[in-house]
């Protein structure tokens, strides 16, 4: 390494390094941010439903069998009150007493499908419905293949793309705005370590973004890692690589931190949703799953979940391993041709 | 002259948009010279150099630095000029000795970043922010910069601007320690004491051309003498033939309400405008003898005054 690149980089850090609130919205908040989430999400029972039985004759009767389900919370309430609750979302389900007893649900809410059937359930077995097949029911709860076990990865990808495209480009159209460059320009400085110095100090940080979360994981959630350290470390710091190039490509025009700042969204919405990071890629149609895959977001939570979750080996996650290099180092390439120097 | 020139220009003219900020200027920067680029804010000075130090490509015209054109191999010419450039900007949170520092490692070869900071006379900020830095501070600390890499040749876009006199002068004497060791340098000001005392050659600038060119020295003398007698009469007035009919007069012009008549001797040309002044029946209300100074070759050229704009 050259001492230019050193000095470029140690300049970077020694920077971040003097900025207390950076390091807080860099580092700390994803962090944060993701245990917020993580326990939002955790695998609980689900919230019991919430129904209201409208003020009507028989209203005391569906109240009271209701009542006895501790999976649903019942309320009543006057039919004006109960409607819009219902619109509000604040209700699953709205019951109307009479023969027969009217449901008001919409059935595009999952959670009023799930208390329409366990009001019904409810309902049917108290005016004397008797079971025709006797079930056992088996609930899962085992570490690997909870919800959270799935989420961790899913947050830890998402950390790591939000810091390569704002810690890479946010910092290159400051420096850009505020015309810090210039003078650095007249020496010389080879464009390419001033570029590169900045991909550096995203690996330099890596492990401030990627432990506290995995230990934060673990000692909150039980989220262990199934696969070697090792692998993740390194599945980490190709994902971060290939981050940090995507980054310095989109900052390499942009004159404003609105421009950025629309870029980085641009880039970072479409994976957010499309790469995985709360639920699987399989929910999307078939014919655009090769352009999901081909994202870099969802190589890179693909290669965590399964070295997380099923112990991968680095090998086994070779084809995301090169598709997040192929990322980083083409847009880098793209990235050092294209960018506006002055 | 036979000695070999740095820094050539040839029919250099930028435009911006419609804006023609350098409209055709010419001009050659000798081996081991102080060559300064005079003239007002707006003249076109910073432009030029940004040219000449290959931050903007010309709109047309030839630029040779040290015998290279840009686009050759720069990084081999800039590891060969430093330049310290107007108001630059630091990053906030670094200290002078770390951003010296930094710029010499870009450097293939150099001086010690703390030499360079003591010479500039930073060593007591040398672990100040540059965020706390004045900005005759910052000035030295952009000197220093241009300097860490031991160039041959060393570029200022307004070095003194906004300094105070005691930093003024410390500017020059870094930069006379500087050319001591032979090297070459191109500053711009628009402080004409600057250029007098700091620059062996000097091109007055004006709407992006050269319109002067020349020691100052030889600047001075094209006035016709090197003195300029300065009056005012609290009555009376004279006409322009009549003060060029005065012995030893070369030159008249007015400034307000003032008479600026350029002289080659005092002895001869005092007492004879004195009784010419007397003949009229005009009374003088006051009267200087200075020497003549670049400002006065600029006035005399454009007949505006340096810092009117």
């Amino acid at each position: 390494m050259s001492n230019a690149l050193v000095q470029l980089t140690v300049t970077r850090i020694r920077e971040i390094f003097r900025q207390p609130e950076a390091i807080f919205w860099t580092f700390l908040f994803p962090v944060l941010m993701s245990v917020v989430l993580g326990v939002a999400f955790r695998s609980e029972r689900p919230d019991p439903s919430a129904a209201v039985v409208v003020e009507a004759p028989g209203a005391d009767r569906l109240e009271t069998v209701l009542r006895g389900d501790p999976a649903v919370r019942v309320e009543r309430m006057s039919p004006e009150a109960a409607g819009a609750r219902l619109r509000a979302g604040r209700a699953a389900i709205v019951l109307v007493p009479g023969d027969p007893v009217t449901f008001r649900f919409d059935p595009t809410r999952p959670e009023s499908e799930l208390a329409r059937t366990r009001v019904n359930a409810a309902l049917q077995r108290a005016a004397g419905r008797i079971d025709a097949l006797a079930v056992r029911e088996e609930q899962v709860d085992e570490r690997g293949s909870r919800y959270i076990d799935f989420l961790v990865p899913g947050l830890l990808g998402m950390n790591l793309m939000g810091g390569g495209l704002w810690g890479i480009g946010w910092t290159i159209v400051e420096m850009r705005i505020r015309k810090l460059l210039k003078l650095q320009l007249t020496t010389p400085m080879r464009r390419r370590d001033f570029l590169l110095s900045h991909v550096l100090v995203r690996l330099v940080f890596l492990p401030l973004e990627v432990v506290p979360l995995l230990l934060l994981s673990y000692l909150l959630f039980d989220v262990r890692v199934a696969g070697s350290l090792g692998a993740v470390a390194l599945v980490s710091c190709l994902g971060a690589v290939s981050f940090a190039g995507i980054g310095t490509l989109i900052a390499s025009r942009a004159k404003t931190t609105g421009t950025i700042s629309g870029l980085i969204n641009l880039c970072s919405l479409p994976m957010f949703v499309l790469s995985g990071v709360f639920f699987s890629t399989g929910r999307f149609p078939e014919a655009l799953q090769p352009a999901i895959r081909a994202l870099p977001l969802t190589a890179l939570i693909d290669a965590l979940r399964s070295v997380m979750g099923e112990g991968a080996t680095i090998a086994a996650t070779g084809p995301q391993l090169i598709l997040l290099v192929l990322w980083g180092v083409g847009s880098f390439a793209v990235a050092l041709r294209v960018f506006r120097w002055s | 002259m036979t000695s070999s020139v740095s820094v050539s220009v040839q029919g250099l003219i930028m435009r911006y948009g419609k804006l023609t900020a350098v409209d055709g200027l010419d001009l050659d920067v000798r081996e081991g010279e102080c060559f300064g680029l005079l003239g007002p804010n707006g003249a076109g000075k910073t432009t030029t150099i940004e040219v000449i130090v290959g931050l903007l490509p010309p709109s047309s015209g030839e630029v040779r630095v040290l015998g290279r054109r840009w686009g050759e191999s720069d990084e081999a010419l800039r590891s060969r000029i430093g330049v310290a450039l107007q108001e630059t900007r630091f990053a906030d949170r670094l200290t002078v000795r770390e951003v010296v520092a930094l710029f010499r490692s870009f450097y293939p070869k150099g001086r010690d970043p703390m030499d360079v900071v003591r010479e500039v006379g930073l060593e007591e900020k040398c672990a100040a922010w540059t965020v706390k830095l004045s900005g005759g501070q910052r000035q030295r600390l952009a000197l220093a910069c241009a300097l860490v890499g031991d160039p041959e040749l060393l570029v200022l876009d307004e070095p003194t601007t906004g300094l105070d006199p005691q930093a003024r002068l410390r500017m020059g004497e870094t930069i006379r320690s500087y050319r001591g060791r032979g090297r070459t340098v191109l500053l711009t000001t628009h402080y004409m004491e600057e250029a007098q005392r700091q620059c062996d050659r000097v091109a007055v600038i004006d709407h992006g051309k050269v319109i002067a060119l020349g020691s100052p020295a030889e600047l001075v003398r094209s006035l016709g003498g090197d003195l300029v007698v300065e009056f005012a009469l609290s009555e009376g007035d004279l006409s322009d033939p009549e003060l060029l009919g005065v012995a030893g007069v070369r030159g008249v012009r007015r400034s307000n309400g003032a008479y600026l008549v350029t002289a080659a001797e005092s002895n001869v040309t005092v007492p004879a405008l004195l009784d010419r002044i007397r003949e009229r029946g005009a009374v003088p209300s006051q009267m200087t003898i200075r020497h003549a100074t670049l400002e006065d070759v600029y006035v005399s050229l454009t007949g505006r005054h340096l810092r009117d704009e």
